[in-house]
């Protein structure tokens, strides 16, 4: 039988998502002998051309070449799963799409004329088609494992759903929030984590990005009355890691100083 | 017609980058270079305007392998700014947190990215067909700095318990008891890697380099000290902005840096080799005399073996830490935001990573500078290309193009860093 062919490919991000996968020490070796790894840059010179059944995409798409790669890897996969908070939201680095455009280029670069940046960081799938989406920043490496194994077998696989908060509770950690008044996006935010920022003594802050129907003013409404959190702390809350996740993003927008002008919202 | 060796895509380093080199009809090296086209993201843009307490897992963002450096780097210089001082079981923690850093990024690159190139393999799973035992303990090792960031950073990649001031929730004494065990059995098994990768073939290749790292009186560098260069001058971490002077060039989306704008230097194993090496364990010395490097090298290609004898080091300073390890009565020192500049410089696995910030009375941030170590390679690494492409002129295109490659590798260059 023909092995499956698997390509991983890198946008704009920090690396991590395409090292959850290498991070699968135990298991590596053994999924290098059962697909055929065509195309991993991070991990081999060995590059083959497309087709290729299963594509991972690592990144978020802010550079005109980008739109131009991604939409050529789309045709040439079968199946295509965007990982991480970058392909999945837009990254950390969308929020620049709260900014003028071309506001922090001249920040960092004395010649910003060099770069070809798009004014916005935007998801993969503002581009394409995606099959499958996994959060996280960093995804969980043992879902990236899931995924992968129930692609290989024809079947759906076993993600978790529900909230961080759902995760705390099952885990039997006392809610930071309301033991210790801190903070926390566990109730607004996708499970997957294992409630990692509580189990620390800290309030979640939503790396995995928003649950399904979340509901973000209530949330807001308790940390600002009942936490005393200021207004731009909220906004900044809500802004963070995913900050152009749908729900986050419109949540934010809400703790806007009144006289701000319309803001960007996302596809 | 003249020669020209182009790598669009280079494989096994972090991030997007290639390589050009232009020669002459008399096969000198007209044009050398490192090109970086990896996409900006701004990290000092949309720094600003955020709480200091954002800055650790922000700046983490920049790299997947290696976020403890920048959250090491940010809350120095954050703490600096704050007049903070952290106490002394609570920086020891971060140094063991470190090691588990050092480790799974330095066995990454040693077996899966950069053995193959003197082995002749295109991979690390290729290599495993033929070297099972030395990739499976690569990968071990690995697991287990892996292992030791999750037991104390709370996660592999992206560490969450890691604050300005110290950390959320400090590990019990018996979760880092439980990895004794495993360190004990790692140190025999990196002298076993160290002395399988000094029987591989070094190519022949030296120059006289500026090594910059940090150095410290008490401790082979990780954490603290001032910035030493082999030049014999030694630098305040606040006045390291004044000697390294950045710029910008068209082939690079990553800021160029010289000393005193005129001299490249190397950060990375080889300059804290270099530099502190009668600093390291008795064990490490010893493993340096066999592989016949313990008067230092200037061999850029015998970097794999000083990370693979720092995969030591930071073994035996684990196993140290955790056999003096106190759980330390409070996680975290407490502190006011206040108004205030800092500047911070820690050892990441690739070299000397530089973070500056200023907070308002609010600890809301104005202004931020971070210099990673890839970065600063660059000129470094762009002359090492020119001499070695000079050199290995004769060389067939195809096989010219692999040790330039390697060469490349050398450095373990991480472009999402150098960019960001």
């Amino acid at each position: 039988m023909k092995k499956t062919k698997l390509a991983v490919w890198k946008f704009s991000s920090c690396d991590g998502c395409q090292l959850s996968l290498l991070d699968l020490e135990d298991e590596l070796l053994e999924i290098a002998e059962t697909v055929d790894i065509s195309y991993f840059l991070e991990a081999s010179s060995r590059l083959k051309r497309g087709p290729y059944d299963i594509s991972i995409i690592e990144g978020s798409i802010s550079t005109p070449h980008d739109i131009e790669r991604i939409t050529a890897i789309r045709e040439k996969s079968k199946f295509l799963l965007a990982v991480g908070s970058c392909a999945v939201f837009g990254g950390v680095q969308a929020l620049r799409n709260y900014t003028l455009p071309g506001e922090y280029q001249q920040v960092v670069y004395e010649h910003p004329e060099y770069l070809s940046s798009l004014d916005a960081s935007s998801p993969v799938s503002a581009h394409v088609k995606t099959d499958l989406e996994l959060r996280g920043c960093p995804p969980n490496k043992r879902q990236i494992l899931e995924v992968l194994t129930a692609c290989l077998n024809a079947k759906k696989p076993d993600l978790p759903s529900g909230s961080v908060c759902l995760e705390c509770k099952r885990k039997g950690i006392v809610c930071v929030m309301v033991s210790k008044g801190i903070p926390c996006l566990g109730p607004v935010t996708h499970a997957g984590c294992g409630a990692l920022c509580p189990a620390h003594d800290r309030g979640c802050y939503g790396c995995f990005g928003p649950k399904e129907t979340p509901n973000t003013a209530s949330l807001s409404a308790w940390i600002s009355g009942k936490l005393g959190m200021s207004r731009e702390d909220v906004l900044q809350s809500f802004r963070h890691i995913n900050c152009y996740a749908l729900e986050f993003c419109l949540e934010s927008i809400k703790h806007e100083p009144k006289d701000s002008s319309e803001r960007p919202e996302p596809d | 017609m003249s020669r020209r060796i182009q790598v669009n895509a280079l494989s096994r380093i972090e991030g997007e980058g290639g390589l050009q080199l232009q020669f002459d009809a008399k096969g000198r090296v007209t044009r050398a270079r490192f090109n970086i086209y990896e996409a900006p993201r701004f990290f000092e843009g949309f720094l600003l305007g955020r709480r200091y307490f954002d800055a650790p897992d922000f700046t983490a963002r920049i790299c997947g392998i290696c976020p403890v450096a920048y959250q090491m780097s940010c809350v120095q210089a954050m703490e600096q700014a704050l007049g903070l001082s952290v106490d002394e079981p609570l920086q020891t923690l971060r140094r063991l947190l470190y090691c588990g850093e050092w480790m799974e990024s330095h066995a990454l690159h040693v077996f899966m990215l950069h053995a193959p190139d003197f082995l002749g393999y295109k991979d690390g799973f290729e290599m495993a067909g033929d070297h099972p035992e030395m990739v499976r303990l690569g990968l071990q090792l690995k697991k287990l700095g892996n292992r030791l960031l999750a037991s104390v950073g709370g996660r592999e990649i992206h560490p969450v318990n890691v604050r300005v001031g110290g950390f959320y929730r400090t590990p019990l004494k018996k979760e880092m008891q439980d990895l004794r065990e495993d360190f004990l059995r790692a140190v025999e098994d990196v002298q076993r890697a160290v002395r399988w990768i000094a029987g591989f073939p070094f190519p022949e290749y030296s120059r006289k380099y500026v090594f910059v790292s940090l150095s410290h009186p008490e401790e082979y560098p990780i954490l603290r000290g001032q910035v030493l260069s082999s030049g014999g001058e030694r630098i305040a971490v606040p006045d390291f902005e004044h000697w390294v002077k950045e710029h910008q060039v068209a082939h690079s989306t990553a800021l160029q840096s010289e000393l005193r704008g005129e001299e490249n230097y190397l950060l990375g194993p080889m300059a804290r080799f270099n530099l502190c090496r009668s600093q390291l364990t008795p064990l490490c010395r010893e493993a340096a005399r066999e592989a016949g490097i313990d008067q230092g090298t200037a061999n850029p290609f015998k970097s794999i073996l000083i990370r693979a004898i720092e995969i030591l080091y930071a073994c035996e300073e684990a196993l140290r830490i955790i056999d003096g390890y106190e759980r330390p009565e409070q996680p975290c020192v407490a502190f006011d935001p206040r108004e205030g500049t800092g500047y911070g410089c820690t050892e990441a696995p690739r070299g000397l990573l530089y973070h500056g910030y200023s907070l308002d009375r609010d600890g809301t941030i104005t202004w931020a500078n971070i210099i990673p170590p890839t970065s600063q390679n660059q000129l470094a690494i762009e002359q090492d290309l020119r001499e070695v492409a000079e050199a290995n002129a004769g060389l067939e295109s195809g096989k010219l193009r692999i040790l330039i490659e390697q060469t490349l590798r050398n450095y373990d260059p991480c472009i999402s860093c150098s960019t960001h």
